[in-house]
């Protein structure tokens, strides 16, 4: 905090400099400081752990991004978002890029007018109950009461679902994660409802998580990824790559482990191109030429990041499933780097 | 006649007799009883009952401290020492307590800089609160806001000492120019402390590192801390800004007065959490493009703004209070709109309505509580977010609601308190 | 006359307009105009910029479109399909619900307790007292949220009931008190002419009629007692008058009880009060009472006593004492306040977020605001509404002010 809060609020009227229109790559660059969005609390997505340290999935592509931008994997100022205020946080420019599990969908892209730039993780909406209720399928919810958390496309998708089911069902909105989990566990609900990774990430924080079961049903699309302003496409196109670069680096066998000797150069053009000994990529998207390499530096390749953060062996314990590359039959497909 | 007493009456006592006791059932703790107590058949209804109500309150609350455990990590291993029995568990409170009073990202070796300020805010506040106290100490009161910046916020000591000057530079150009005309005086003053600012934040972006604390951010604020920030910076922000409010509403200049009333009677018919929507999700899209306001600068501008309204409301009342002869003595003797109100109309008017604005700020600091609704990690922010969601305290409701309670009850009591004494202090002085 | 001069001509100075008390005061209004309107046209760019920046525009459309989620709590007919505006309109009422049901029991509540702080009986008044401080002096949210937490924490749970030998039984198989509300019978009527809503228009055209057919009996009496000197016992035909015709009509429509049964998840039929909605508004309630007791109180200490002694030497009895000089008389001072204290009650009811009770704040300041991202013009909408119902509560309160006030001649 080098210029405070207190001179800041002061002098802003008399000092409130006109809007620098440069793009939010320079801005960034300038800054210093990537301002990433993220959520609030969700083990294994984004939290903070014990030290403060933010954590998780999300978080990770935030880092990969300012290690990418600024070569410091840790110049990432992290402001947590709710549902409600993510949208607003972006499209005001208080944060650069927002990577919290959002869901690409229609209206938000065209009509919010932000700007998708890939899909981190393929997910949908689960259902989780109590084991002692019993219940082995969503269509046996009839008359069930149900948390969602507000403002997600789980509310729309959860009405859309009974309806086309023709039962009923008695919605209790709650804003976080974190307040739901009691009311669910003291049964205020019998039913929580998010994306299948979220229910996974709530039942690992739980004490007895094996009471718990996650219905079969998986009733909607739920494709999560970053996404930034519309209409900066250079600032859109250096996130989008960064993803990319992850994906690809899987793809390829880069790892954190042999990145250092794989950017010294390979006799596959492909990896050089992306860890910059061959082209000038880097140069394109007006970054550093091993902006690719410090991005992989940063927590390591996609399939890394993905056990390192939410895979099997962490408490949430999640499967590749539709995360695997595609060459493993799941839908994780980086486009070339030539 | 005495002879004829003597024959008709065999004794006459002609000594007065020592008072009697007054019967038992009309002294001491029986009569106290009779009257207090059961006095009636329905007195004594409500008696039983209500004494009723206590016993139960009693015997349900008594084992639950007495029990209380201390010194677990979990509900769990709680549960496991009681085996069923009614104890609490305040081991949430020992184990929690930096977090529900600092948050849980303020960095744990500079608690002692909050509570640091805490000590300096109660001396430094003393002086206002009780008048016989040396007037010297309000120096400390003047200091106290930039001291308390530098050791909360953290970051070099230039910052708030450069804010200071410009304020001590402010005042002296105004002194310079007062005797020209009030409006000229504040004019100067306020170009005044514009040029030291913007000089002094060159300075002191320039040596950052000149006695200084480590910087904490805004949104590392939290718990009980945060709702005293946002207390105290509200309600002094507020009181100048709704004397303003106040004197423009009373103003005989139409569209002034019309700006005030819109304002405070907009401001007066929302709801405070419409506010701090706006702070949240609306007030970015009117700022410059690129401007980047802290959230918690935001909810304080909100708040500020909504208890300068009420504020204003209750100095109104106070003004309106103030006999007319006072107006037109100031006016005889000579001075001016701006030399009235500030020697002779204020003072008075402020006095009276010492009680109200202390109502109204406590009214606002319990209304803090509120900036948790917009995921804001206040003391009620943190019990309902990170700590009831923690695996370890899932379901420790009363413990943590009790401390609540009790800590807002302290602070609130104590204040209505204060006030009660400060208004009887005032009716002693018009007799 | 001619050896007087005229005054000078004045000629208008600059410095006229900061030192002449003629035009100080138009210069300053001036300038406050002008700063206003450059604050707002600063405001209103930057709102343009950012807009346009972010290729957004304000409109209202939205409101026709479909919601597309579901409203545990409506008034009125609702489903997923129905547009925001109705979803909003549903929010409307649910506020309206808490605020009205909220101000009658913290009226009840309050009145008891500020007559009770002057109660003769010292247990009483200390109680009374304790009740007044702990709750004005702790923020309503949390005792919300603590009223919350007792439904989610120390309430049965519907599953508590299920089973052989359930943890939790229902209060005479009528009443189920769970952690999710409370349930109680629902009368209905089983004569196939009085179904729907007609036999509930009889029940309250009944009820209409009693009370004129009361007022009817009453003004009789009254006549009686003063042509004769005595008032004739009326109760029994008032009784009579007030539920004869009732209880014969629900005979004859098949009064008939819908009990709430566990079935599935949760208890099925009956009259069903959601946890949310009750948290919210006893929690209200029992704040905003503690508020109106001390008006009370200060209302009932402001009549000053010789005016009960005054009405003593009339030979008034003590419950006409209060009754007839010193209730009106305390009324003038409580109700400004009091009617204060409800629009608190009213914009304090916009904390229903916190317990997720769909209010207006829950309905279109909260899930329609997410799922369209329409944050200015919700919160716009939301502030009109609460500003509509304040501005109309003070006026009738300044009706009402003059209606009361001291004729002073």
């Amino acid at each position: 905090m080098n210029k405070s809060v207190f001179l800041g609020a002061l002098t802003v009227a008399g000092l409130a400099a006109g809007a620098a229109a440069a793009g939010t790559l320079d801005d960034v660059k300038a800054r210093g400081k990537l301002n990433c969005g993220v959520v609030t609390g969700l083990v294994g997505f984004g939290a903070p752990d014990a030290n403060g340290e933010w954590q998780g999935f999300d978080v990770a592509v935030c880092r990969a991004v300012a290690a990418a931008v600024l070569g410091d994997p840790t110049a990432v100022e992290f402001v947590p978002t709710t549902a409600k205020t993510r949208f607003t946080a972006l499209a005001s420019g208080e944060i650069d890029m927002l990577a919290r599990n959002t869901t690409w969908t229609f209206s938000r892209d065209v009509d919010l007018k932000f700007e998708f730039v890939g899909i981190n993780y393929y997910d949908g909406q689960g259902f989780m109950v109590p084991k002692e209720l019993g219940v082995s399928s969503a269509k046996e919810l009839d008359g069930a009461t149900i948390c969602i958390q507000t403002g997600t496309t789980t509310e729309l998708n959860l009405a859309d679902f009974f309806r086309k089911n023709n039962i009923s069902y008695e919605p209790v909105p709650i804003e976080t994660n974190a307040e739901a989990q009691p009311l669910y566990l003291e049964g205020a609900c019998d039913v929580y409802t998010t994306d299948a990774s979220g229910l996974a990430a709530t039942r690992a924080a739980f004490e007895n998580p094996g009471d718990h079961v996650v219905l079969p049903e998986i009733i909607s699309k739920e494709p999560l990824g970053p996404l930034v302003r519309h209409g900066d496409n250079d600032w859109g196109d250096v996130v989008r790559w960064t993803l990319n670069a992850l994906i690809a680096a899987e793809e390829y066998g880069v790892t954190s482990a042999n990145l250092e000797e794989m950017s010294a150069g390979t006799d596959n053009p492909e990896i050089n191109r992306l860890l910059g000994s061959e082209g000038t990529l880097g140069e394109m998207l007006g970054l550093s030429a091993d902006w690719a390499k410090q991005a992989i530096a940063a927590g390591g390749n996609y399939g890394e990041l993905f056990e390192k953060t939410i895979g099997e062996n962490t408490p949430v314990g999640l499967a590749r499933g539709l995360n695997a590359q595609w060459t493993d039959g799941g839908l994780l497909y980086a486009p070339p780097f030539r | 006649m005495s002879d004829t007493h003597a024959q008709t009456v065999a004794y006459v006592r002609e000594t007065m007799l020592p008072e009697l006791e007054p019967p038992a059932t009309e002294r001491g703790v029986i009569k106290w009883m009779r009257e207090n107590l059961f006095a009636g058949w329905f007195n004594s209804i409500l008696t039983i009952f209500a004494a009723y109500v206590i016993y139960k309150i009693v015997v349900g609350a008594l084992p639950w401290f007495a029990n209380g455990i201390w010194t677990t990590d979990s509900l769990a291993e709680c549960r496991e020492i009681l085996q069923g029995a009614t104890g609490g568990c305040f081991s949430v409170l020992t184990e929690r307590w930096n977090q529900l009073l600092f948050g849980f990202k303020y960095p744990d070796d500079q608690y002692w800089r909050p509570t640091l300020a805490f000590v300096v805010m109660l001396v430094s506040i003393a002086p206002v609160l009780f008048s016989h106290l040396p007037r010297k100490m309000l120096i400390l009161t003047g200091l106290f806001p930039f001291v308390a910046f530098w050791l909360i916020w953290g970051g070099t000591i230039l910052a708030p000492l450069v804010a200071l000057l410009g304020f001590v530079a402010a005042y002296i150009a105004f002194k310079k120019v007062e005797h020209q005309s009030f409006a000229m005086g504040l004019l100067a003053g306020l170009i005044t402390a514009i040029v030291v600012w913007f000089v002094g934040g060159f300075v002191s972006g320039a040596a950052s590192n000149v006695l200084a604390l480590e910087p904490v951010a805004s949104r590392d604020m939290g718990g009980f801390m945060l709702n005293m920030i946002l207390g105290t910076v509200c309600v002094s922000l507020s009181l100048p800004i709704g004397i303003c409010l106040a004197l423009g509403r009373q103003s005989d200049m139409p569209i002034i007065k019309w700006i005030c009333v819109v304002f405070i009677e907009f401001i007066r018919g929302v709801p405070l959490i419409t506010l701090l929507f706006v702070a949240n999700v609306v007030l970015a899209y009117f700022l410059p493009p690129g401007t980047n306001f802290d959230l918690i600068v935001r909810v304080i501008i909100m708040i500020t703004a909504f208890s300068s309204a009420y504020i204003a409301e209750v100095i109104r009342g106070g003004l309106a209070a103030l006999p007319r002869g006072q107006y037109e003595a100031a006016d005889s003797l000579g001075l001016d709109y701006a030399q009235a109100t500030r020697l002779i109309i204020m003072p008075q008017a402020l006095k009276i309505s010492i009680p109200g604005i202390v109502n109204v700020a406590v009214g606002l600091f319990k209304d803090t509580t509120l900036v948790s609704v917009i995921s804001m990690f206040d003391l009620v922010g943190m019990i309902r977010g990170p700590i009831l969601a923690s695996t370890e305290w899932n379901g420790v409701y009363w413990e943590l609601w009790g401390f609540a309670v009790f800590v807002f009850f302290i602070v609130c009591y104590g204040i209505s308190q204060y006030s009660q004494w400060l208004e009887r202090q005032l009716q002693t002085d018009h007799r | 006359m001619s050896t007087l001069s005229d005054p000078p001509a004045e000629s208008f100075r600059l410095s006229q307009l900061i030192n002449d008390k003629r035009y100080r005061s138009i210069t300053f209004q001036f300038i406050a105009l002008l700063g206003l309107i450059v604050v707002m046209a600063y405001l209103g760019w930057n709102l343009v910029q950012n807009l346009a920046a972010a290729g957004l525009n304000l409109s209202y459309g939205f409101l026709g479109e479909p919601a597309g989620y579901d409203i545990n709590q409506t008034l009125i007919e609702y489903t997923s399909q129905s547009s925001h505006l109705r979803a909003a309109v549903v929010g409307v009422l649910n506020t309206l619900l808490v605020a009205v049901v909220g101000c009658f029991l913290a009226t009840v509540i309050g009145v008891v307790v500020g007559v009770l702080r002057l109660s003769k009986n010292w247990l009483v008044r200390k109680l009374m007292a304790v009740y007044v401080e702990i709750f004005r002096n702790v923020p309503v949210l949390i005792w919300i949220l603590i009223i919350m937490a007792v439904f989610v924490a120390v309430l049965p749970q519907p599953r508590d009931f299920r089973g052989d030998n359930p943890e939790a039984s229902m209060l005479w198989e009528a009443f189920a008190f769970t952690g999710r509300g409370f349930y109680s019978p629902r009368p209905f009527f089983t004569a196939e002419w009085a179904a729907g809503g007609t036999g509930w228009l009889i029940v309250i055209a009944l009820l209409v009629a009693g009370f004129f057919g009361a007022r009817a009996l009453a003004n009789w009496a009254t006549k009686t007692q003063e042509a004769t000197g005595v008032r004739p016992t009326t109760w029994y035909y008032t009784l009579a008058i007030w539920f004869g015709p009732l209880i014969i009509a629900l005979i004859a429509m098949g009064l008939s009880w819908e009990m709430p049964e566990l079935k599935g998840f949760n208890f099925r039929g009956g009259i069903f009060m959601r946890n949310s909605l009750i948290a919210l508004t006893f929690a209200l309630a029992i704040y905003t009472a503690a508020f109106i007791a001390e008006n009370v109180r200060a209302g009932i200490l402001a009549v000053s006593k010789g005016q009960t002694e005054a009405a003593a030497s009339l030979g008034l009895r003590p419950n006409r004492i209060m009754n007839l000089v010193v209730l009106p008389q305390a009324l003038r001072v409580i109700i400004p306040p009091l009617i204060s204290q409800y629009l608190n009650l009213t914009k304090n009811s916009s904390l229903a977020i916190a317990v997720g009770y769909m209010d207006l704040t829950g309905t279109l300041g909260g899930i329609t605001l997410n799922q369209t991202g329409r944050a200015i013009e919700c919160v716009l909408l939301l502030m009109l509404f609460y500003l509509t119902i304040s501005l109309g509560i003070s006026a009738i309160m300044n009706v009402y002010n003059n209606a009361v006030k001291l004729k002073e001649r």
